[in-house]
């Protein structure tokens, strides 16, 4: 389907002009939530509101009717307005200049026969009248390039590369909510409500070709005709990293089959393979999803799989060994010439091998000169450091508690605070210059987000990961996507 | 739909005219023809119970392994014979050279119900479904999704060097993939094959059994 024929995906997420159309007075209704979010998060475009009763809501002042609104000064409209009332309202649109709907209104295929019936109906006045329809019964829309917030529900998430399409509206929450907390953007959210015309691959399919967005993520559920969805998310991941998490795993595919092979074809399976296939990064929960894009998003990609981890106390590096021996990263085997090069900036009680562990036997330029070794060093292909904010933790003790008078206290808690911010940006600064992907992980990231380590990584336009455990996830993420980009180009090579 | 499956003999031969190596499988009808057919294929030998509507022969006993000599065929042709049912319809024997290794794999194709025709590979022969480490992708495949199979399977030291038998020949078992794959292109009424077990005999996986599925 060429959906954005007559640029309806431009209109979606870029309106000039917008209308919420059963825009209600009482704070309680989404036709309500909808106008305020919208002009709450400072939408640049103009904005309209239809209201039978007239009246002013929020400081706009509402229209009867959809002709009191002038030609050409909205694109784009959202429908909180009954079933019965959306196909006459979608040709008053179209005639108004409109080119994309949001249809917010319930009520249609999830709710049986008659509302399928309507839901065939309106779709075919939006294909008649040249209208790209999104929803129905979906959550609504975010677009941060526009300042827009169209969702019936918070948050709006901070601007970025993210570009996410979800079949549940609460999921693309959930987006939002790791994005807000997390400090990594989202350009496009959009929930596909019950994809009448619009699906989840339509959405990511646009994201591919959308400057805004450097990655898709996505949710899905049911599929309707799986190799059309193969063939999309396929041209998708070849233009741009794709995360995909899919729910709604029933075990229906594994029939009473005759052949083993299909006893053992369960949907999962057949389902983890195509994304594999396709180059398609598939992730099993909302955090492991999100994370793995955010680090798309942030990071560059490893250009092989043998990570150096760094740590300035034992037991994190014992198992994030265990966590990389797990994956298809590998602990590197620590080049002589970088064991020679540490030996002579720490005491010896370090542990001599990767993971590089300090013991505590640091002092004031030694992690960040590691850092830059290891950045440098051809056999590095990707760094993890772990303890960050350990000593700001520390300094905060010192700080709230009834000696933090001291002088010698008070110089402490500076020279800590101000070391772990400047980890953190080191970290960054290493792998601007190497290439090379950087992780930090503390669970200081959540427990104390204030911390200067936690922050600084966050300033520093990165995610600070939770565990090593999850950084090790992310990173494994960008290193099956690296392969898969090195495999294409040695297949173009070779004809 | 209403599908059935070939007889063993008719599924070998459809399988190794797309170039899937299958054990060296003859029809015998009788007991004495039994005996003269394992002289030809070389001893030692399987002997199973042949016939459209049969499937499952392991489950049911229907398949006699390691027989070293005349009258050891002569005795199984005997009982498997006595065995049949009349639900089994007509039936005769096959005998096959015994392949023998000490990793048994599994392959096949599928007609998933969203995504169509798909390719499996995976560990453990018989036992696959107990191993559960198979996996899957869509025909067509060409040499490349074939080998990130392979990579794909988490009993990676089993494809490997394993009890003093070479790894396992990753080229062999692509070209198998890629046979599988050829065959669902060209095979429009087929909708399931198993090659079940794959026996790798000196690092070379060699189809045991094979069954088709027809519409």
């Amino acid at each position: 389907m060429n959906a954005n024929a007559g640029g309806g995906f431009e209109a979606l997420f870029d309106p000039r002009g917008v209308i919420v159309a059963g825009a209600s007075s009482h704070p309680g209704k989404f036709g309500f939530v909808v106008l305020h979010n919208i002009l709450r998060n400072a939408y640049a475009g103009r904005v309209f509101a239809t209201n039978i009763d007239g009246g002013e809501i929020l400081g706009v002042v509402t229209v009867p009717s959809i002709d009191a609104i002038p030609d050409g000064a909205a694109d784009l409209v959202f429908l909180c307005t009954p079933v019965a009332a959306n196909p006459q309202l979608l040709r008053d649109c179209a005639r108004k200049g409109v080119r994309a709907a949001f249809v917010m209104t319930s009520g249609y295929a999830e709710s049986g026969e008659a509302g399928l019936r309507a839901e065939h109906e309106l779709a075919a006045v939006a294909d008649e009248v040249g209208i790209l329809m999104a929803g129905p019964n979906g959550q609504g829309v975010v677009s941060t390039p526009s300042s827009l917030c169209a969702q019936m529900v918070a948050p709006y998430p901070p601007p970025g590369r993210i570009g996410i399409a979800s079949q549940s509206g609460n999921i693309v929450s959930s987006f939002e909510n790791l994005s807000l907390g997390s400090g990594i953007g989202v350009s496009r959210a959009v929930s596909a409500g019950n994809s009448a015309r619009v699906g989840v691959a339509d959405y990511l399919e646009f994201f591919a070709g959308d400057p805004e967005t450097d990655v898709g993520l996505g949710y899905l559920e049911g599929v309707l005709d799986g190799r059309a969805l193969f063939d999309t998310l396929s041209r998708v991941a070849r233009e741009m990293p794709l995360v995909v998490v899919k729910g709604g795993t029933t075990g229906a595919g594994r029939r009473a089959a005759t052949s083993h092979t299909g006893a053992l074809a369960s949907d999962e399976r057949v389902f983890a393979g195509m994304c594999r296939q396709a180059g398609v990064n598939q992730a099993t929960t909302i955090e492991e999803a999100f994370e793995a894009a955010a680090t798309f998003a942030t990071q560059p990609l490893p250009r092989g799989p043998n990570v150096a981890v760094l740590t300035t106390a034992g037991g994190w590096g014992v198992l994030t060994a265990d966590a990389l021996a797990r994956s298809e990263l590998s602990l590197l085997p620590l080049p002589d010439d970088l064991h020679a090069a540490i030996d002579a900036m720490v005491p010896p009680r370090w542990s001599r091998g990767n993971p590089i562990d300090l013991a505590a036997g640091e002092t004031r330029d030694t992690i960040p000169e590691i850092l830059q070794l290891l950045g440098a060093h051809p056999a590095v292909d990707a760094v993890l450091f772990l303890g960050s904010g350990v000593q700001s933790n520390q300094a905060k003790l010192m700080r709230t508690g009834k000696f933090a008078a001291d002088p010698g206290l008070a110089r402490i808690v500076e020279y800590h605070e101000r070391q772990d911010a400047r980890y953190a940006r080191v970290a960054a600064e290493v792998s601007a210059a190497s290439g090379k992907p950087v992780l930090v992980a503390t669970e200081l990231a959540v427990t104390d987000p204030a911390n200067p380590g936690p922050r600084a990584v966050r300033d520093s336009g990165k995610l600070c990961y939770w565990s090593a455990e999850r950084a090790v996830t992310a990173l494994e993420h960008l290193w099956r996507r690296s392969r898969v980009l090195q495999r294409d180009r040695s297949a173009t090579r070779t004809p | 739909m209403v599908t059935r499956t070939l007889s063993e003999a008719d599924s070998a031969h459809l399988v190794a005219r797309y170039g899937i190596p299958i054990a060296a499988s003859l029809r015998a009808h009788d007991p004495d023809d039994a005996v003269a057919v394992a002289h030809q294929v070389g001893y030692p030998v399987a002997v199973k119970l042949n016939g459209p509507r049969i499937t499952h022969k392991t489950e049911r006993g229907l398949v006699r392994l390691g027989l070293a000599d005349g009258p050891a065929v002569r005795a199984a042709a005997v009982a498997l014979l006595d065995t049949a049912l009349p639900v089994d319809g007509d039936v005769d024997l096959m005998v096959a050279r015994m392949v023998s290794g000490a990793r048994e794999l599994v392959a096949g194709m599928h007609t998933d119900p969203q995504f169509g025709r798909c390719i499996m590979v995976g560990v453990g022969g018989v036992l696959a479904e107990a191993h559960a480490d198979v996996v899957f992708r869509l025909a067509p495949l060409d040499a490349a999704d074939a080998a990130d199979m392979l990579d794909d399977l988490r009993s990676q030291a089993l494809l490997g060097p394993f009890r003093g038998e070479p790894a396992v020949d990753r080229h062999a078992l692509v070209h198998i993939l890629v046979a599988l794959s050829r065959l669902a292109a060209a095979e429009p009424r087929v909708v399931a094959v198993d090659l079940n077990p794959l026996v790798v005999e000196g690092g070379v996986p060699i189809a045991v059994d094979a069954l088709v599925e027809t519409t």
